[in-house]
């Protein structure tokens, strides 16, 4: 199937060498001895659209690989149902899977023996996933939504999951228990607004979220908008600034530290 | 104690830079050896930046010059003129395709364009926009929203096409070596409330919605109750509230995002206001026997901006995405201005209609969950960040139009007519503050509110792509790309807009969107 779609990306590839031969800014270069010593800068800089364009086709390589990773595998869905399906998804993007009445994750690596293996499977309801650090996006998520059981979802440290795919994550609003957003450089407060509908929802990890900015002010309202929800990973006095600067209050430092240590370790009870 | 430790460590840091001056200047005392034994080869090239020292005529000259233009300008205030330099905004003398209007429809024409152009610079496209700085501009002064919730199928298409475009945005606008393209989309879904006699008519539209592949749950108002405590449902019989897709965003960085991309494909961006078209007409007969003119549009005239100076530009065809003055552009073209009852005389019905947008805070109101609600009565509202800002509006009846002269806002209308079924909607919204307001123009299609989208049956090189009726910001991507399809290859490829065509508004049929806001 991906055959092809290799072949297809591999006459834009040559079509792309073709035209660099064709539009090369090299005969553009000064042709006089400005310079006779050309350093390596100085050959890239004349090489400008040659290389952007390589940079170019690298990119549309990287985003057709990330496609073809996150690709629905609609033979198994129609032979084997959805709950294989995302089960042979997860195992292929290296994440980890666990079935109704299972308690340890299943994460084998080896294709051929996880394929047998999960065939055995067909009928139990896929209870848990683990997707944590792979490269699952917005598409990729499409695998998952027939899922009708799933109550533990783990997307932490995932780059690729932004906004948009929080958005998708609504089919799961009457099973979902756990959901794990750790570290996914992508999510802002925008899109952690739809997560209302996850009215289930037990415990949700929403730690080292570079995007989001008043951290303290995102707990409070994520509180009120799941009162249900336990919430992890931001606390209601991160971001408050700490009055610490070096060169001013050099024999008082370590005193403040102190202070703030035991600012940041006491608990405020919600 | 904390200023003890300071000055020792400037002084130490002083000593350092001292230390460092001194080996500098030991490394310079062996320069010449160093010199002398590398073979030189070229003269040493000058590495001063400033003006050259000149012979004293030519100093006097140049002095002479500068008073000279001090001078001028006094004579010429608020004139960009200068002797030495042309305008700089000068559109080309000849381009394939002229779109008037730099909005946000006109930019994605652009980009689809140049997107679709067989090879690279097939097409010269030249965009001009009279107010670069887009004060007036519907764009900019927008809300923002995307939804699927409408009732024609061709507008559920457009918006579902713009949101896949604006999911993968980085894809289609990234501009190689620029930081990537966020446009602050909050997926937050918009919620309409129908009353006891809207509720069959709302059924029927998210049936509709479903087919077309848009992601719409109905909620009773218990299910409403529950989701949304803050909310008083009195007077609400059925809830549609749309699950993916649909929020809003921010216009100015999409505005952006298009026209850095279409320029960095070659487009030309060109400050000015269309004042008339130089066209070439012919008389021709029907099978009926009836005379017709025909025209086509051979220059564009565009003035300049703050002058008298004007450029003409010869084109093949001519893209009106005026927006509000979209109506006016197709005047001058020609377009209605025969005699009332011929095919001549039907005009582009594009009006601009002033909108009121106000901004308040409320600190008890509704939370992070918040939706862009849709009140029975029309009036609107939605969150804006997570401070306990909130904007919205209400679109006046026809009676209260407001004077389209100027964007001053009517802040009575606010305590008179938006604010009053805003707190009936939502109790806590009784006590708030309005912060800040705006006013924003709609291209209104007086005709039946909904899209003028092609060709003209007697002008035959003018495009249309106007008279969204406040739909044009979610719409833009698909349209622009469907212009470009119309032009570079005759047909609607992606989605069939051909309902949207002049020809209704010649056969006087009306097209009704039920869902406009």
């Amino acid at each position: 199937m991906a055959a092809p779609m290799a072949l297809r990306h591999g006459r834009v590839f040559i079509s792309l060498l073709r035209a660099c031969s064709r539009n090369s800014s090299h005969s553009t270069a000064p042709s006089t001895g400005l310079l006779k010593r050309r350093g390596l800068l100085q050959y890239l800089c004349d090489r400008f659209y040659d290389i952007e364009a390589f940079v170019d086709g690298g990119m549309k390589l990287k985003s057709w690989n990330l496609e073809r990773k996150n690709k629905h595998y609609i033979q198994i869905c129609e032979r084997y149902g959805d709950n294989l399906a995302a089960a042979v998804f997860a195992l292929m993007l290296k994440g980890g899977i666990r079935f109704q009445g299972q308690t340890e994750w299943y994460r084998e690596r080896n294709e051929k023996r996880y394929c047998l293996e999960v065939s055995q499977y067909q009928g139990v309801p896929l209870e848990a996933l683990d997707f944590s650090g792979s490269v699952i996006n917005y598409d990729g998520l499409g695998s998952l939504v027939n899922l009708k059981t799933l109550k533990y979802l783990d997307l932490s440290r995932c780059p690729n999951i932004d906004d948009w795919s929080l958005s998708r994550l609504h089919v799961f609003r009457d099973t979902l228990q756990e959901l794990s957003l750790a570290g996914c450089p992508q999510i802002t407060e925008r899109g952690l607004a739809c997560l209302h509908h996850l009215e289930s929802l037990k415990r949700l990890d929403v730690s080292d979220l570079p995007s989001i900015a008043n951290k303290g002010l995102v707990r409070i309202l994520l509180e009120e908008m799941l009162p249900q929800c336990e919430i992890v990973g931001i606390h209601y006095d991160d971001e408050l600034p700490l009055c610490l600067e070096d060169d001013t209050h050099q024999g008082e430092t370590e005193e403040l530290q102190g202070v703030a240590c035991i600012w940041k370790n006491s608990k405020i009870p919600a | 104690m904390a200023g003890s430790g300071a000055p020792g460590l400037a002084r130490g840091k002083e000593g350092e830079k001292l230390r460092m001056l001194r080996g500098r200047v030991l490394l310079s005392r062996w320069r010449p050896l160093v010199a002398a034994a590398r073979p030189s080869a070229e003269p040493r090239r000058q590495f001063r930046t400033g003006t050259f020292r000149q012979r004293g005529r030519f100093q006097e000259f140049e002095k002479e010059m500068v008073k000279f233009r001090k001078r001028l300008k006094e004579a010429l205030p608020g004139s960009e003129w200068n002797p030495l330099n042309i305008s700089k905004d000068l559109p080309p003398e000849q381009a394939d395709v002229v779109i008037i209007g730099g909005g946000v429809v006109g930019w994605s024409v652009a980009f689809w364009l140049k997107m679709k152009e067989p090879w690279r610079n097939a097409l010269q496209v030249v965009v001009v926009e009279r107010d670069l700085q887009y004060t007036k501009a519907s764009t900019v002064l927008s809300v923002g929203g995307i939804r699927q919730q409408f009732t024609m199928p061709e507008n559920i298409q457009m918006s579902l096409f713009s949101a896949v475009f604006l999911r993968s945005i980085n894809d289609y606008l990234g501009v190689f070596n620029q930081p990537p393209i966020d446009i602050q989309f909050n997926p937050s879904g918009y919620l309409f409330l129908a009353s006891e006699e809207g509720a069959a008519m709302l059924e029927e539209n998210v049936k509709i919605q479903r087919t077309e592949g848009a992601e719409v749950s109905l909620l009773s108002p218990a299910q409403l109750k529950k989701k949304f405590p803050w909310l008083n449902t009195d007077g609400v019989a059925l809830a549609s509230y749309g699950l993916e897709n649909e929020g809003w965003f921010d216009p100015w960085t999409l505005l952006n995002a298009l026209r850095r991309k279409a320029v960095s494909m070659g487009v030309y961006q060109s400050r000015g206001e269309v004042t008339s078209f130089n066209s070439f007409s012919r008389e021709m007969m029907t099978a009926d026997g009836e005379v017709v003119k025909l025209s086509r549009i051979k220059h564009v005239n565009v003035q300049m901006p703050d002058s008298t100076e004007y450029s003409s530009v010869k084109c093949s065809i001519v893209v009106n995405a005026a927006g509000a003055w979209s109506g006016r552009v197709a005047e001058l073209a020609g377009v209605g201005t025969g005699s009332p009852q011929s095919l001549a005389g039907v005009k582009l019905p594009v009006e601009p209609k002033k909108r009121y947008v106000y901004v308040w805070h409320c600190p008890d109101g509704p939370g992070l969950e918040t939706p862009m609600l849709i009140d029975t009565t029309g009036a609107y509202f939605r969150r804006e960040g997570i401070g306990g800002n909130y904007l919205g509006s209400l679109s006046p009846t026809e009676e209260e139009e407001p004077d389209t002269q100027d964007l001053e806002v009517d802040h009575d209308f606010f305590q008179e007519k938006v604010w009053p079924k805003l707190a009936h909607r939502v109790p806590a919204f009784e006590s708030l503050k309005v912060k800040s307001s705006w006013a924003g123009y709609y291209d209104y299609n007086t005709f039946d509110q909904n899209p003028v989208i092609g060709a003209h049956p007697l002008v035959e090189n003018i495009y249309f792509a106007s008279g969204f009726s406040g739909h044009g910001l979610q719409h833009s991507l698909a349209v622009g790309q469907a212009i470009a399809e119309l032009i570079l290859e005759g047909e609607y490829k992606t989605i069939d807009l051909r309902r949207f065509s002049f020809y209704r508004l010649v056969k006087g049929n009306k097209i009704l969107e039920r869902n406009i806001v």
